[in-house]
């Protein structure tokens, strides 16, 4: 197979590939069902070469990073409606962050993660599978082809960003580790490492860390849900969940588990930290849904940030964060408002 | 401890630039995009913060003069007490333009629906009895009802603490600061541990006294 590589700053955005050549949710749809799996998603994509992120400041990624940069999937998933979902600046997605062990302030995140050691990075792989064990996270990463999604981001708290990540396909990670027939929900854990994560030492926090997440086995099998290296065509900084996070953008925020040393296939459905703290305000599937109320406040609309004084951006919050075509068969039959 | 009446005055008009300071220095950090992306949010929990200051410098004041007897103490309380008013409407004001986009009908239906709604706003009912009757008309016509009424302060800090704990959702550090400021300021109030604090200004003069 011939790839024709383009480093990412040759062109810009504007040259990418025509949006009329990216799927329209129909065809999208049909490739899904026709195809399945995240080959449909990837195959589609005609881009390849990187969009223009030039004002993005550079990180320090790991050695391997760089190549799987240069054959990266750009724009593999895109939002249809560019003009309601314009990318959230870098600023503004890397500077208000829920992302509780640096504490539980927007800003937090940004001012005390930097101390966080990355590299290097192992991640066990467990339970119900065939090929678990501790692995680098280079070799995890190592066969699969990182894409550029754009996606929504809504969190519980109604707001919102779009944000242009680059990870993975979960399913193909899942699939690696050959998971038994038992298998019937993923678990996913957070790092524990409170001289690096201020908020762990908290003696007034009401979570039990690790951070707990967790999804039942089709969804996570699902072509959108994937495991996240980085945004903005650099490598994830630290307060957005370095080095790898899950990102499943039909569900709320909270859901998306950052910073993740332990994958775990279990028979049982895991308990998710925000369920154990509050079970009657967060469930376990947490799918974005305007007509279940959080039940401090209401979930029919979010604020799509950044936002100013004079216009608090308040758009209507569509089910499952707009991916109902795509997502919504996984839970047919399900009563949202009891398992919510 | 005398004190001019020049030197009152300065004092008055300390305490008010100071507790303007706060709404001007996070206008300020809005104004030069330095609150984030989103700056109405910025402001709402911020002010609310601030309402929580303001009142629990109020209610130190009492036990200060108590402890002092610096009549600067008592006569900054009705201006505290007026700030903590202004910063909950300011507070309220954010929520209902920058978290609801004023769409009124919304506002209506999440007072009813959201007991930390429902509890912020009975402290705001509160807070408005008190401004309203703040004034020495008022004093004069309530006569003894007057420091009855004002009572209504401690429901509100009761309620205020209520408010933001129901708010907090997964570390209640902070929540914990405020409760035990309010807690002190309340056991500094029990009659056996009030007729206390005269008596530690004396024993400071006498310590003093002895020194010298």
């Amino acid at each position: 197979m011939l790839i024709k590589i383009a480093k990412p700053s040759d062109l810009r955005e504007s040259d990418v590939t025509p949006e009329s050549v990216y799927l329209s949710r129909r065809r999208f749809m049909g490739g899904v069902i026709g195809v399945g799996a995240g080959l449909a998603l990837a195959g589609r994509a005609q881009a390849a070469t990187g969009p223009d992120y030039a004002d993005v400041p550079a990180g320090n990624p790991p050695g391997w990073f760089g190549p799987k940069l240069e054959n990266a999937k750009w724009g593999a998933v895109v939002p249809a409606d560019r003009d309601l979902d314009k990318n959230t600046p870098f600023e503004d997605a890397t500077h208000y962050n829920n992302f509780y062990e640096f504490g539980t302030g927007k800003s937090d995140p940004s001012k005390r993660a930097g101390s966080l050691e990355t590299q290097p990075w192992s991640v066990v792989i467990d339970g119900e599978v065939g090929n678990g064990g501790r692995f680098a996270l280079e070799d995890i990463v190592k066969p699969s082809q990182l894409q550029e999604r754009i996606y929504r981001l809504r969190c519980v708290e109604a707001w919102s960003m779009v944000i242009p990540w680059l990870g993975i396909p979960l399913s193909e990670v899942i699939k690696r580790a050959e998971p038994t027939s038992k298998a019937k929900y993923v678990k996913f854990e957070t790092l524990v490492r409170p001289e690096q994560m201020p908020g762990q030492d908290s003696s007034f926090a009401l979570i039990d860390w690790p951070y707990t997440e967790g999804l039942r086995m089709d969804e996570a099998m699902h072509p959108l849900a994937i495991l996240g290296l980085g945004m903005y065509g650099r490598e994830l900084p630290n307060q957005n969940g370095a080095p790898f996070r899950l990102i499943v953008p039909w569900k709320y925020g909270f859901k998306s588990i950052k910073s993740i040393v332990r994958i775990s296939l279990v028979e049982q459905q895991p308990v998710n930290s925000w369920q154990a703290i509050a079970p009657d305000e967060y469930g376990f599937y947490a799918n974005v849904n305007p007509n279940v109320d959080h039940p401090r406040w209401s979930q029919a609309t979010e604020r799509r940030l950044p936002n100013s004084l004079f216009n608090p951006n308040i758009i209507d919050t569509r089910m499952f964060n707009g991916y109902a075509d795509e997502v919504g068969s996984l839970y047919a039959g399900m009563d949202l408002r009891k398992q919510f | 401890m005398a004190t001019s009446r020049r030197m009152l005055t300065l004092w008055r008009v300390a305490v008010f630039i100071a507790a303007l300071a706060p709404l001007v220095y996070w206008g300020w950090q809005v104004a030069i995009n330095a609150a984030g992306p989103e700056p109405g949010r910025y402001l709402l929990l911020n002010i609310g913060q601030g309402i929580l200051w303001m009142l629990l410098l109020t209610l130190s004041l009492t036990p200060l003069t108590k402890l002092t007897r610096w009549k600067g103490f008592t006569l900054i309380r009705r201006q505290l007490g007026l700030w903590t008013l202004a910063y909950a409407v300011a507070h309220l004001l954010c929520y209902a333009l920058f978290i609801l986009g004023l769409d009124l009908s919304r506002l209506g239906s999440e007072i009813v629906r959201r007991p930390y709604i429902i509890v912020g706003m009975l402290a705001l009912v509160g807070l408005i009895v008190m401004g309203v009757t703040s004034n020495k008309w008022s004093m004069r016509k309530l006569g003894k009802r007057w420091k009855t009424v004002h009572k209504v302060v401690y429901l509100v800090l009761g309620l205020g603490l209520l408010h933001f704990l129901w708010v907090v959702r997964a570390d209640l550090e902070q929540w914990s600061l405020y409760a035990a400021a309010g807690a002190l300021l309340m056991v500094l109030r029990i009659p056996p541990v009030a007729r206390q604090l005269p008596k530690i200004r004396q024993l400071g003069k006498r310590h003093q006294g002895a020194r010298a």
